[in-house]
Formats: C-alpha cells, structure tokens, sequence
C-alpha cells in the first residue's frame, strides 16, 4: 500500500513550503517517522517525515523548490509496486525538480517558435470547446518559471481554475498560465489570483538573487519576510494605535546587577533579563493589557505569555517564554538566551513563537534612545525598550548623573484606553525603580 | 418577547386564524378528544366545538378528499396527518384534486386548504416513518410547499397558510415541537416564499431549510469559533423557492453548501444547485456541494441512523472543503 508524501503544513499560518534539502534517497527504506526532508516555512526550517513504511520511491520536488500545503512531494511504496498512477496524479512535474530551468525555457520557446500558439495536446485539439482563458488576446507562451510547470497546466493542456477566478483574471488584466493553482488538482481559484496580482513574484520560489556591481539588489521574499508584510500590514492599518512613553530611574538596578555580579558569573543578570521580570510581574496585576483583540471581544489572559521579539539573518520572529510572571529571573535570562539563539538558528519549533499574549521589542543594544513597535495581533500592546544611558538630571544642590531607559508602549485603542495603558507603566515603573520588588 | 415552544406557536396559529375566520376548520385523526397526537390542537376542541375541530378514522385518502371538497364549496378545511409518511396513502387527493382543481376547472374551483403534520426523520422510527418529503410535493405545480424551522417561522407561515388561496403542505418536525424560540404577541403573517437569512458571513453561504435550518445555524455558531463565517439562507418555503435571496448571497460568498434533510437524488439541494450553476457561474469559486441522507432506507440502529442522517460534522466539512481548508 503506497504511502502519498505531501507538503504539511508545519506551522499554523503556513501556505507553501519550500524543500531545503532531501534526507533520503530514492530507493532508501524508509519508517514511518522517520524525517524525509528539510522544508522551510514561513517561520522556520522544520522536518518533513514519513506517514508510513515503504521505499522511497519517488521525489516530486527538487530541492530548494516551493510547493503549496497539500501538493504531493513524494511516495512512498514497496519496492516492487506500481506507483505510476500516483506519478502521473502529480501532474507531471516530477520533472522540475530534475531538469535544469534553462532547459525547460528553451525546448517552450522552441515549440513557441514553431506553431505560434499556446501549445495544447493533440487530443485537445478537436474540442469544440475552448476554455475561456483562450479567448483572451493571445500572449507571450506560457514559460514556466524557473523551471517549474504551473501545476494547473499540467492537467492534459488545459489551465483549471474556477469560474471565479477567470473572472477575476480577466478583469485585472492577469494571465492565468503565469498563476500558481493551488486547488485541488492545481485548480487556480479566487485567492491565488488575489495573491498573485497583489505580489506577482510570489509565484517565485525564494532564492537570494545577489548582483555585484548591480545599481540595486532584487531580493526575492523569503517566506518569514512574506509573512511579516503581511501580518504588519494587517496591524498598522485597522488596529487604532496610541503611544505611551516614559523613561525610567535604573540607579537601583544597576546597583542590584552590580551585587549580583559580584556573587559570581552565575548571578550575571542583564538589564533586558530584569525588564523582562518586571514587566512579566506587572501584566499579572494587570489583565486589561495582557489581552487578545478577537473582533467580537477581548480576550484578557490569566496566564502571561511574554513574546519577545528577537531580530534573525531572515527577519523578525517573536519567541514566548510562557507564564514568564512565575518564572524567577534566572529561568527567564536562561530562556531568553536560548531562544533567541534558537531563533537565529531557525530551530524554533512552532509552539514556541505562537501564544503570547504580550511582546516586547528591545533595541537598546543598538543604541536606540527610543521607538514605537508594532502591535503584534491579536495582541493588544507591546513595550518597545530603547537603550539604558546615563542622563544628567536636577538634584538638589545642582546636577546628578542617572543610568535611565525609556520605554514605549503600544495600545491598540479598540482594547486599551489610555488611563489603563498609564496605569501598566506607572507599576512597570515602581518595580523597575524598586527591583528588590520582583522578589517580594 | 415570549418564549415559546414550536408546539405552542403552531397552537397559537390555528387558534387565531379559527378565531378570525369561522370558515376554518381542523379535520384529522385524534386532533379533537385527544387534543393532537403532538398536542398542537390542544384546547381547540373546548372552544371552538365539535363542528370545526373534527376527528377521522384512520382513513388518510377519505378525509383528504372531504377536505378538498369542503374548500371546493368556500370552506378553508386544514387537514392534519398525523405524520407525513401517512398521507402517501392520500397523495392522490393532494395531487390530482388539490393541485389541479384551479388549472383543470378553467380558474373556476380555486382548493384554499392545508395540509399540515411533521415530515422527516425523528428518533429510531426507522425506514418507514422517517421520510422527507418536501421534494416530492414541491415537485407537483400547483402545490406551495412550506417547512419551518423556527417557532416564530412556524406560526408566521402557518398563518399565511391557512390564509392563502390555494392548496399548501405544510411540513412540520416531531424534534421540533418542543424547540423553543421567541414569538412576539402581537400579530404578524411571514409571507410565503420568501427566505431569512439567519447567520451573516462573507465566507461561504449554507442553503437550508426545515429542521436543517436548527442545524446550520449551529454550524455558523461553531465555525465562527474558527474565524470561518457563513451566511445562513433559509429557504422557509421549498415552493415557490426564493431564489433571490440564494443569489445575493452566493454573490458574496462565492461559495455554496447546500443542507438539506431528504435523500440526494432529485432532493432540494438538486434545485438550488442548479439554480446557483446557472445564475452564479461567473462568481463560483468551488464547486456547490450538497450534505443530505445517505441514499438508503432510514436504519433502525441508533448508529446507523446516526450515520445515515446529515449533521453538523458533515456540513462542516463540506465547508471546509468548498473553502480549499482541506
């Protein structure tokens, strides 16, 4: 009994995956379990593994290759069996992964050359019917792109998509042949006219195109990038954002670090560790900002899940470190650590960014003095922390000199008034002023 | 506004129409003595008397036809079956005299008569006493064909029934009897063919009607709990079929479901399936797909019946399917 290997969806907002890297060959026995292949997400590179026992008897994507969530990659059968049919079902484009793209270009426009017309299959040539789409002016042939038939044409000829989406091409002036289907059978429908027509290099898998020399760099989206735009996206513009600042006394702060210090290395906090408590302390006395926007209501939290945003080679990503309000200083500094090493590795799985119910985004290491972040939805604020530097400040008597931060939060106004948003930094700030609070 | 049972809105319905009309009339089996065989002609025999809430033998055919005749003659009869699985054996009367008198006589006889009792399945009735039968009768020209799902549908419709000039079946549910739902007390007439739309959504529409309706408005509830939101459009009437309101809908949605209580071959969904293929071709962005009974014989087993019936967890999938989420 053949096992069918296809593109999972291995994290909650993933739409396509591309294949790193194969980790078995065709013909490796393979268990069920067992990891198949590297594919990277949206957030993350993650493992694809076997669903049953067998050989692995064909790859259908070639590495570094992207396909939608369902497409089938590969299969998985016992030596002797006949997989044809499961072959074939894929539509043909075992081929994209083996042949190299300049190959496939020159034999299309080859055939282009010949006969001036999109090229059909000789059974399709007696069909009263034409699809729609030929209707429409006839354009440059369809080249597929880097080598990758468009799976909707790899049905006999004929592009699938529905009613909807032909409409929706022909009124926005888009060739179907260029759209990626990713319906059933390739069936182009309406959100991937919408998807193309809003990016049309998305159809494009994501490979870092560098030119020296060049007047500008094209760097296509790689999938965390894709996925930033469009989450942010969705946050500057319907969420009613406001902006609360204040800056902070880290005197007794450092003086507890400095302590703490000499106790021994494994004492060492850093100022983000002693933040990161604080403000996970004050989001447990204070619900009305530890919350979830849900359109319908608000969903305030019991628990602190504190999402701390953590700058990769790829982009932003926003670990958790759960219930963060329980933990003590060192758990959170030793987690912290980790997972923003893991973040960087891309080793983060995906129980581990998804789930916070509050962020925080720290630039201090850049020396910024002060920002605003961007809510990270459905959340309903976030802390941006800016550099802690000394400051000249009125004492009696003349002048004194002050280790400070300022911190700037976020409030979506749909949740958060800001009286209710004053109120969390001014208890932020009785527990950064007084640190020996956090152990009470 | 009062709550009430779907039982008491029908009651409340019979009620007022006898009490402003005294050309109505209820005629059936145990409707009078025994007060309704579900109850729904409680107390009507105290007031109005035996003369205008009368009990038949089990003689289905016969006392269908002695209502036809008495509409014939400028009565407004509403005849009762005690379920719908019944009246087969007085189809011939529902058929051949109701729905044709008005065409037949040259527009000379024109039948204002009901014929009301609960159609579907209930619990473990099995094969025989478990049918849908909306189809069949909105197959015949000449019939409407009303199947609320709602205690304030019920009464609004059966009102407009009784009212109606000319013959119209009247399906009830025996699970539905004891739904409750709000009804207000002040008098209103729900028209006749014409649709409500009981969830709102932009994601995909569910056509329904009946006790399916109850159904889909739970599956709104709980994909909505998923962020998918559906449009809820119940047909109320199966003939004449508001076609309108379907098209509006799948306008917006792109995406139909159709939820229907009978069998799948020639079943309502069939209709509106064809309806929508033909009105909304351009906006579809999946196919139409139908939930209905398996195409067997209701079963007795609690578990078979289970299976054979459409629920919620079928429909969802077919959302979720028509949707591209799996």
């Amino acid at each position: 009994m053949a096992t069918k290997i296809f593109m999972e969806a291995l994290s909650p907002t993933m739409e396509e995956g591309r294949l790193v890297k194969w980790l078995k060959n065709e013909g490796d026995a393979v268990k069920s379990g067992e990891p198949l292949a590297e594919v990277e997400t949206d957030k993350a590179i993650m493992e694809l593994v076997a669903r049953g026992d067998g050989v692995l008897r064909k790859r259908l994507v070639g590495e570094n290759e992207s396909r939608p969530v369902g497409s089938l990659v590969g299969v998985i059968a016992a030596p002797d069996e006949n997989i044809d049919a499961l072959v074939s079902e894929a539509g043909g484009a075992a081929a994209g992964g083996a042949k190299p793209p300049a190959e496939v270009v020159a034999k299309t426009q080859e055939s282009a050359g010949a006969t001036s017309v999109p090229q059909r299959p000789a059974q399709s040539q007696g069909e009263a019917s034409a699809p729609p789409e030929q209707k429409t002016p006839a354009g440059p042939p369809a080249i597929p792109t880097q080598g990758q038939p468009s799976p909707a044409s790899g049905n006999g000829g004929q592009l699938r998509s529905s009613p909807l989406a032909r409409r929706m091409a022909s009124d926005r002036g888009l060739d179907l042949s260029q759209v990626r289907g990713s319906g059933p059978g390739g069936r182009i429908i309406k959100r991937d006219v919408e998807s193309a027509a809003a990016a049309p290099s998305a159809a494009q898998p994501s490979v870092r195109v560098a030119r020296t020399g060049a007047d500008y760099e094209d760097v296509a989206l790689t999938q965390i990038r894709k996925t930033i735009a469009k989450r942010l996206a969705e946050s500057i513009g319907p969420i009613p954002t406001f902006y609360l600042t204040a800056e902070y006394d880290l005197t007794r702060v450092t003086e507890m670090r400095a302590a703490m210090a000499e106790m021994g290395d494994e004492f060492k906090v850093s100022v983000n560790d002693v933040l990161m408590k604080a403000v996970a302390t004050a989001l447990s006395q204070h619900p009305e900002v530890n919350a979830h926007w849900l359109g319908d209501k608000i969903r305030y939290y019991n628990r602190v899940h504190l999402g701390m945003a953590v700058a990769t080679p790829d982009g932003l990503i926003v670990p958790v470190i759960f219930d963060a309000d329980q933990k003590r200083m060192r758990e959170i500094s030793r987690e912290a650590k980790e997972l923003a090493k893991r973040a960087r590795e891309r080793k983060l799985k995906p129980e581990e960014y998804t789930g916070s119910t509050f962020s925080i985004s720290n630039l201090g290491m850049f020396g910024i003095d002060q920002f605003t972040a961007i809510i990270n939805p459905p959340e309903v604020a976030i802390l941006a922390i800016g550099t802690a530097q000394d400051v000249v400040v009125p004492a009696a008597g003349g002048t004194a000199v002050e280790k400070r931060v300022r911190v700037t939060m976020s409030c979506d106004h749909r949740a958060v008034d800001g009286a209710v948003g004053a109120a969390f930094l001014q208890t932020l700030r009785r527990l950064i002023e007084n640190p020996l609070m956090l152990v009470f | 506004m009062p709550v009430i049972t779907y039982r008491d809105a029908l009651n409340q319905a019979l009620r007022e129409e006898m009490q402003r009309d005294d050309r109505v009339f209820l005629m059936g089996e145990e409707v009078a003595v025994y007060q309704g065989a579900y109850k729904v002609s409680k107390g009507l025999l105290q007031e109005f008397g035996e003369m205008r809430v009368v009990d038949t033998p089990i003689t289905e055919l016969g006392f269908a036809g002695v209502g036809v005749g008495a509409a014939m003659v400028g009565l407004r009869p509403i005849i009762e079956f005690m379920t719908w699985n019944f009246a087969v054996l007085a189809l011939d009367q529902v058929l051949n005299s109701a729905a044709k008198l008005l065409y037949m006589s040259g527009g000379q006889f024109n039948v204002p008569i009901v014929f009301r009792g609960p159609n579907g399945a209930a619990l473990q009735l099995s094969a025989q006493h478990s049918q849908s039968f909306e189809s069949w009768l909105a197959h015949i020209p000449g019939l409407k064909v009303v199947t609320p799902g709602t205690p304030y549908d019920a009464k609004g419709l059966l009102k407009a029934a009784i009212r109606d000039d000319n013959p119209v079946c009247f399906l009830e549910g025996e699970m539905l009897y004891n739904t409750k739902g709000e009804v207000p007390e002040e008098e209103y007439v729900i028209p006749i063919g014409k649709a409500d739309l009981k969830r709102e959504g932009d994601d995909c529409t569910i056509v329904t009607n009946g006790k399916m309706a109850l159904v889909a408005m739970q599956v709104a509830d709980q994909l909505a709990k998923d962020g998918i939101h559906v449009d809820v459009v119940d047909l109320r009437t199966v003939r004449p079929m508001d076609v309108d309101a379907i098209k509006a809908s799948v306008e917006k949605t792109n995406r139909c479901v159709v939820l229907e209580e009978g069998w799948e071959l020639a079943g309502i969904g069939a209709q509106v399936v064809d309806y929508v293929q033909r009105e909304c071709f351009d906006l579809l962005d999946a196919p139409v797909y139908r939930v209905h009974q398996a195409d067997v014989p209701m079963p007795y087993a609690k578990n078979l019946e289970r299976a054979a019936k459409p629920d919620a967890a079928k429909t969802i999938a077919a959302v979720r399917k028509v949707m591209y989420l799996e």
